[in-house]
């Protein structure tokens, strides 16, 4: 049966977002704040995030390319990425934008 | 109502800091469905509170800034005839952070306006600073809470809102402290009650 071999690798693939630490409990939230009503709550959550990330990365290259960096304005981006990140369950993404923002604040450029 | 319970201290202390404390218990009947405005300039967070509320059968009317909420409230300095009572907004969830005017500031604005200061105000915040929770909750929020918000948080709400007096829930304003902060909180609040009960 095909499907539920697709079906077992998909939660196989979940797991391991979990297990490597990718994931934490609060997307287990969002999963739950879905149901047949809102079948695809999770999906529309997510192509957000994505999209709202894009932007937050561009405005984040772009302000690494300046010759002097402005790391206030980078610590308001990571602190807007940080926050969608945590709302979504995005744990590593999270725990790398706080590691952004040490550096932003230690005026740490190379970091 | 209230015990001299340690836990429920706290609470004393904090209503007593505020001038009104915009609980609207009575006006919320059980039949009525919770009307929440929320306020977040995050599009995910905006989807994720959205959703939280109406899994939780609130009505829900979502903006994406501070100014946009005075609007909709009509307290942005357009003298409209006060049409609030067709809004009925039960209770106002807003962000901390967000640019323009943070969510202490449209705090500030609910609570100094007489038309809409009864409304009960819950910042959200992904930050856990003690000076500006005790800022807000003296600013007569009625609830601090951690993001990311978890229907637990929304479902806590909304009992206190719709006057949960029968359950012996004990109200933690902040959720989520780490052990140093639990400490010093309640060493603030037993130095408080001290000095609150030398008042009396």
């Amino acid at each position: 049966m095909e499907r539920t071999q697709l079906r077992r690798q998909v939660a196989l693939t979940r797991q391991s977002l979990f297990d490597q630490g990718f994931l934490d409990e609060q997307f287990i939230q969002l999963e739950d704040l879905q149901d047949d009503a809102n079948p695809n709550f999770v999906e529309e959550v997510v192509t957000l995030y994505y999209r709202d990330s894009a932007r937050l990365i561009t405005n984040i290259e772009k302000a690494l390319e300046k010759n002097s960096l402005d790391f206030n304005k980078l610590d308001g981006f990571m602190h807007q990425f940080k926050g969608s990140s945590s709302s979504i369950g995005a744990k590593k993404v999270k725990a790398e934008c706080t590691l952004f923002r040490e550096y932003c604040r230690a005026g740490n450029g190379e970091g | 109502m209230f015990s001299g319970d340690m836990a429920t201290a706290g609470e004393i202390l904090r209503r007593s800091l505020t001038d009104e404390v915009g609980v609207s218990k009575g006006s919320v009947s059980g039949s009525e469905e919770l009307h929440v405005l929320a306020v977040d300039d995050s599009f995910v967070d905006r989807k994720v509170i959205e959703r939280l509320l109406k899994i939780s059968s609130c009505k829900v009317t979502v903006v994406e800034s501070g100014s946009r909420a005075l609007q909709y409230l009509g307290l942005d300095g357009e003298k409209s005839s006060v049409g609030f009572n067709d809004l009925k907004i039960n209770l106002i969830m807003t962000d901390y952070s967000m640019p323009g005017m943070t969510g202490y500031e449209l705090l500030k604005k609910i609570k100094e306006s007489s038309a809409f200061r009864e409304i009960p105000v819950v910042i959200m915040s992904s930050e856990n600073i003690l000076t500006r929770i005790d800022r807000c909750l003296e600013e007569g929020a009625e609830e601090y809470i951690l993001k990311p918000v978890k229907l637990s948080d929304v479902k806590r709400i909304k009992d206190v809102i719709m006057g949960g007096d029968g359950k012996q829930k004990k109200r933690r304003s902040v959720r989520k402290r780490g052990r140093e902060d639990r400490n010093l909180f309640t060493i603030t609040i037993v130095a408080c009650t001290v000095i609150l009960i030398d008042c009396v």
